[in-house]
């Protein structure tokens, strides 16, 4: 199967062809996927060479000028990086970009820390007005970035990975899907997640629910689930663990509730090797999950029969 | 905001000129005298204002008007009394300098300061921002309008100007222009060495004296095919 980074630069490139706002801006990595829309496209196809300060600040300068720039990278020198650009250059001059990472929290395990980046999203949380995309299929990456690009001057971010699920859904760049519906709790699965934890809760009586989009966070979605699912709530994310608990924690502030943060450690592994030992190091394999999962909403039952 | 700017211009019988420009930066520091460090841009503003940036405050969404971006954007005095000079902010407003409802802080936020293309105060945002400006020109053949950034020699220091500086350079992009105003404020620094970075990457170099306004006016408008185009004005260093 080909990979969501494998959609970018085919898609990025009929927009370029359908639409003169959209500029494509790069530092040397994934040049070669741009060759033919680069010829067509001379001025909008930009290449800046691996200064990662200046990919973001020039993209801030085509915004200023009215364009929609697209910017590409891996996400440790997208957004980690040249941070203090996307907040500055971005943020506070009130433009807008779509930033379309790849590489994500672990896609090159053999590459080690350095292109690594599963603090991405928490960072981007420390800012205002980030849209953030976490496909989790090549189908759905497609229709995301599609998503991204004409949200007029929104500020964007779609985090392109290896990981996968084996299905796409119908996603709709707001809202999470319901998959399953149970009385125990609400799992939610963030993008390439969701395999692993529709193994993980086969026969548990839990809603799952799938989220592509996670910021904003569908926090009219998550009060409706909880209303037969109760307020026991597992997230599981693909990059550091407990990103998102603070967005469930101000959904649920109304109700007593509990959350389970499960994503990737803050600990450096130190290892290379293969991703699925990445996953399994950071317990986010479907056994490992189940047993989270079940530990944690069946201590749940206990303490709703406490408040009750 | 644009009614009261134009209100003010009417209030005001005569355009305002280079003499009542440390008037109009007293009314934000309280004091008519102001030292070298407070007045190190003054000239190239006002020279760039008066004569060079076809901008004015009836065009400032013009998209074929000149582009500003004042980059260091420390004691801004200097560029908020020439923006009201010429008429793009109500003179009213420099008193307020700093408080807090002022749209005038002690850094500029574009989003406040009608005719502002840029915020800043963080250094080395402008250079990289202006080459991303004069790329989005050039996109969408736009090649009338000259993009201008203002840096502090010091301000060179950071990495992110050099990224712009040898990027532009070799693209070819002829109508980005720096200034970068001189006061021999940076630490660790050679004589030349500001143009001849720039030199080195492709730029087209002129070296004046910031305070000649005929010098930096023949600078500013100095031909420069198929190159950008950088003006280093010195003037006294800021310790004076």
């Amino acid at each position: 199967m080909d990979t969501m980074r494998d959609r970018f630069a085919p898609v990025v490139s009929r927009l370029l062809d359908e639409d003169p706002r959209v500029a494509v801006v790069l530092a040397e990595i994934g040049t070669a996927n741009f060759t033919e829309a680069q010829a067509r496209h001379p001025d909008r196809v930009i290449n800046v060479g691996i200064r990662e300060q200046l990919l973001v600040s020039a993209g801030a300068g085509l915004a200023l000028t009215g364009m929609r720039p697209v910017l590409h990278t891996f996400a440790s020198f997208l957004v980690e990086r040249p941070f203090e650009q996307v907040k500055l250059d971005l943020g506070h001059q009130d433009v807008g970009a779509v930033l379309v990472s790849a590489a994500a929290s672990f896609d090159w395990p053999a590459g080690g820390f350095t292109h690594m980046a599963p603090g991405d999203v928490a960072l981007l949380d420390t800012l205002d007005g980030w849209t953030v995309h976490v496909p989790g299929h090549p189908d759905e990456a497609e229709t995301l970035l599609r998503h991204a690009v004409a949200a007029g001057d929104d500020k964007v971010y779609v985090r392109l990975s290896t990981q996968s699920n084996t299905e796409g859904l119908a996603v709709d760049g707001a809202r999470f899907l319901t998959l399953r519906e149970g009385r125990d709790g609400v799992v939610i699965a963030v993008g390439p997640m969701l395999d692993a934890v529709l193994a993980a809760t086969e026969g548990l009586d839990v809603t799952v629910l799938y989220a592509t989009t996670v910021r904003p966070f569908d926090t009219a979605g998550l009060r409706r689930a909880t209303e037969a699912a109760g307020t026991d709530v597992v997230l599981v994310e693909p990059y550091l663990a407990g990103t998102s608990t603070a967005a469930v924690n101000d959904a649920l502030a109304e109700v007593p509730h509990r959350v389970l943060g499960l994503g990737v450690g803050r600990r450096e592994l130190r290892k290379y090797g293969e991703v699925d030992e990445h996953i399994a190091a950071h317990g986010l394999d479907a056994r490992t999950l189940r047993e989270r999962i079940r530990g944690f909403v069946g201590a749940g039952h206990l303490s709703s029969y406490v408040r009750t | 905001m644009t009614t009261t700017a134009a209100q003010s211009r009417t209030a005001h019988s005569h355009p305002y000129d280079y003499a009542e420009l440390p008037r109009l930066m007293g009314l934000m520091t309280g004091d008519e005298k102001h030292g070298p460090a407070a007045t190190s841009t003054l000239d190239v503003l006002w020279v760039l204002y008066d004569r060079v940036l076809r901008v004015g405050p009836e065009r400032t969404s013009d998209p074929g008007r000149d582009r500003f971006l004042l980059s260091k954007g420390h004691g801004p005095m200097a560029y908020y009394a020439v923006l009201a000079a010429k008429g793009f902010l109500p003179v009213e407003w420099l008193p307020g300098f700093g408080s807090y409802d002022s749209p005038l802080g002690h850094h500029p936020d574009r989003v406040l300061v009608p005719g502002a293309e840029i915020g800043s105060g963080s250094l080395g945002h402008g250079l990289p921002i202006a080459v991303g400006t004069a790329l989005g020109l050039r996109a969408q053949g736009l090649d009338g309008p000259a993009v201008w950034v203002l840096v502090g020699d010091a301000e060179l220091d950071e990495g992110s100007n050099h990224e712009a500086i040898a990027f532009a350079g070799p693209a070819g992009l002829d109508r980005l222009h720096a200034v970068v105003v001189d006061n021999s404020s940076a630490s660790h620094a050679r004589p030349g060495g500001i143009a001849a970075r720039f030199e080195a990457a492709g730029w087209s170099t002129v070296t004046v004296d910031g305070r000649d306004h005929a010098a930096l006016y023949s600078a500013f408008t100095a031909p420069h095919s198929g190159r950008p185009h950088v003006v280093v004005a010195r003037v006294e260093p800021k310790d004076d």
